[in-house]
């Protein structure tokens, strides 16, 4: 029955940028549960600011697809999650409205970019939430959290109403504290939507089914290696060997792309932030640009004033990559690399139908532990290469180490969402009997 | 290898305000990221086709579209239903 819902939660992980302290709902399948959505998708009369100062009084005149498809389904929009500066990040720390803090334990970040949706899920504040994922950004903060998050298929939920970042790569999906949860949400967020043209009309409609029995689970010798603590790696093959108790059998795959995939994914995303976030120069949505100045003196100061250090930096990445003269270095390099890497997807699901491996390479950092941009950059290299070929990859619960969260990560074939859910499904209820 | 001078152009053309203080620190940031870059050398194959990619047409038919007010509702400075920029000249 439609009504009302009170939220005035304790935010003391900094999870939220705006609450709905009176939040209405409908009918239908989420009828009157509370959902956060992360603050770069848009909400008809609730400000979205991408953690951004340059956004920071922006209402949106319209719902993002998905938010209209949860308002449909009955769910109330409780509010908008800390992030990432416009998801560039893997801590939450670039926010521009202060870090969110990991529940798990405080002193630690709760990876990013949708941080903010990781940490309200696993305090307890939502049974479920939205993020977005470019290199990792589901995955990661449901990794460092102790959630569960799933990327869907690239073109398997519509992008409209998100702002863009990085749009050949990034993908909005469901975080919750369980598979099932997850599961739930996709049903309702993977719906037709003509006003995403790299959309296509593949509705997911599936309950979670925990039989694997004969499922084939790749391992990738690649995702073990040098840069994954030890201990990381070790829990993460205690879980495999979960699913192989269930049935499962484990064949050695390869991802020799891999050694490609982290530059090949800065390149591109840094590309298309450079020419995405042109549209922000506080003209048509922002503060007011001082008039009396000349065009790019007054972008210029603006941009300086508003944007992070981190937007700046990948927005010049991107503007240089592409420019005269290196842009058949660095942007057509990549683009083949990224061809490469699908291929030996597509290779390694010929002998696999999952493909497992550890989401993170370590366990959450502490909060100002990685200072250096490159040394942060280089801890999405388990998670970029499902984004370079747009298959669906799932992040699940596997144990500790030190006290904190390991993320098992799952990784299917184009299209084959529902794969992914079972397997991960599959393990959790096992480890949960 | 970038230089000072390199960053400054740089945030010229992407219209990125940059402060003097900064341009050191983006400098030695930027070479160390394009170091790691340089591992694209060693990509093998020519070019990427666009493989079973097909363009999605429809109709260009007018269709509902936010009105002006809406539209206008998030820009900082407007005039006689205009949003106000800067000067070009």
């Amino acid at each position: 029955m439609a009504g009302t819902l009170q939220f005035s939660p304790d935010d003391r992980y900094n999870a939220f940028i705006t609450t709905c302290r009176e939040a209405p709902f409908g009918d239908g399948a989420l009828a009157g549960t509370a959902v956060a959505v992360k603050d770069n998708i848009s909400t008809a009369g609730i400000r979205t600011t991408c953690a951004s100062r340059i956004l920071e009084s922006y209402v949106p005149p319209y719902d993002a697809h998905v938010v209209g498809l949860l308002r449909e389904k009955g769910a109330a929009i409780v509010g908008k999650t800390n992030m990432d500066e416009f998801g560039m990040g893997t801590t939450t720390e670039t926010s521009a409205f202060g870090p969110t803090r990991n529940p798990a334990d405080p002193s630690r970040v709760p990876g990013g970019s949708s941080g903010g949706s990781a940490a309200a899920v696993a305090a307890g504040l939502v049974p479920m939430a939205l993020g977005t994922d470019t290199g990792g950004s589901i995955r990661c903060p449901a990794a460092f959290c102790g959630i569960v998050g799933l990327k869907p298929t690239y073109g398997r939920v519509s992008r409209y109403g998100l702002v863009a970042y990085a749009n050949s790569l990034e993908q909005i999906g469901p975080m919750a504290r369980t598979v099932e949860d997850v599961s739930r949400l996709m049903s309702v967020i993977a719906r037709y939507d003509p006003h995403d043209s790299t959309m296509l009309d593949r509705p997911y409609d599936h309950q979670p089914s925990a039989e694997i029995k004969g499922l084939r689970v790749g391992i990738p010798e690649e995702y073990f290696g040098e840069g994954v603590d030890p201990r990381v790696a070790g829990t993460v093959r205690d879980a495999i060997g979960v699913l192989e108790e269930l049935g499962a059998e484990t064949v050695p795959v390869s991802i020799p792309g891999m050694r490609h995939a982290l530059a090949a994914y800065y390149v591109i995303c840094t590309s298309e932030a450079s020419s995405n976030l042109a549209r922000f120069d506080g003209v048509r949505y922002g503060p007011a640009v001082d008039t009396r100045k000349s065009w790019h003196e007054a972008y210029q100061d603006l941009r300086l004033e508003l944007f992070g250090t981190e937007v700046r930096r990948r927005i010049m990445l991107g503007t240089f990559a592409l420019s005269a003269g290196y842009a058949g270095r660095y942007y057509a390099k990549a683009q083949v690399a990224r061809r490469n890497i699908k291929e030996d997807f597509e290779r390694a699901f010929c002998d696999a139908d999952v493909i497992a491996g550890p989401t993170m390479p370590t366990v959450a950092f502490r909060l100002g532990e990685k200072t250096d941009p490159l040394s942060m950059y280089l801890s999405d290299i388990l998670t970029v290469p499902a984004n370079l070929a747009g298959i669906p990859a799932i992040s699940v619960p596997c144990g500790r180490v030190d006290g904190l969260p390991v993320g098992l990560q799952l990784m299917g074939r184009q299209f084959e969402d529902e794969r992914v859910v079972d397997a991960a499904f599959a393990y959790e209820q096992e480890v949960r009997a | 290898m970038v230089t000072e001078s390199d960053i400054e152009h740089i945030a010229e053309l992407a219209d990125i305000g940059i402060s003097k203080d900064e341009v050191p620190e983006f400098t030695t940031q930027f070479n160390a990221i394009l170091d790691y870059f340089e591992v694209l050398d060693t990509v093998q194959g020519e070019s990427a086709p666009a493989v079973g990619i097909t363009n999605v047409f429809r109709d260009d038919e007018p269709r509902p579209c936010l009105p002006q007010e809406a539209a206008l509702a998030n820009a900082g400075s407007t005039e006689d239903g205009f949003i106000k920029a800067p000067r070009v000249m």
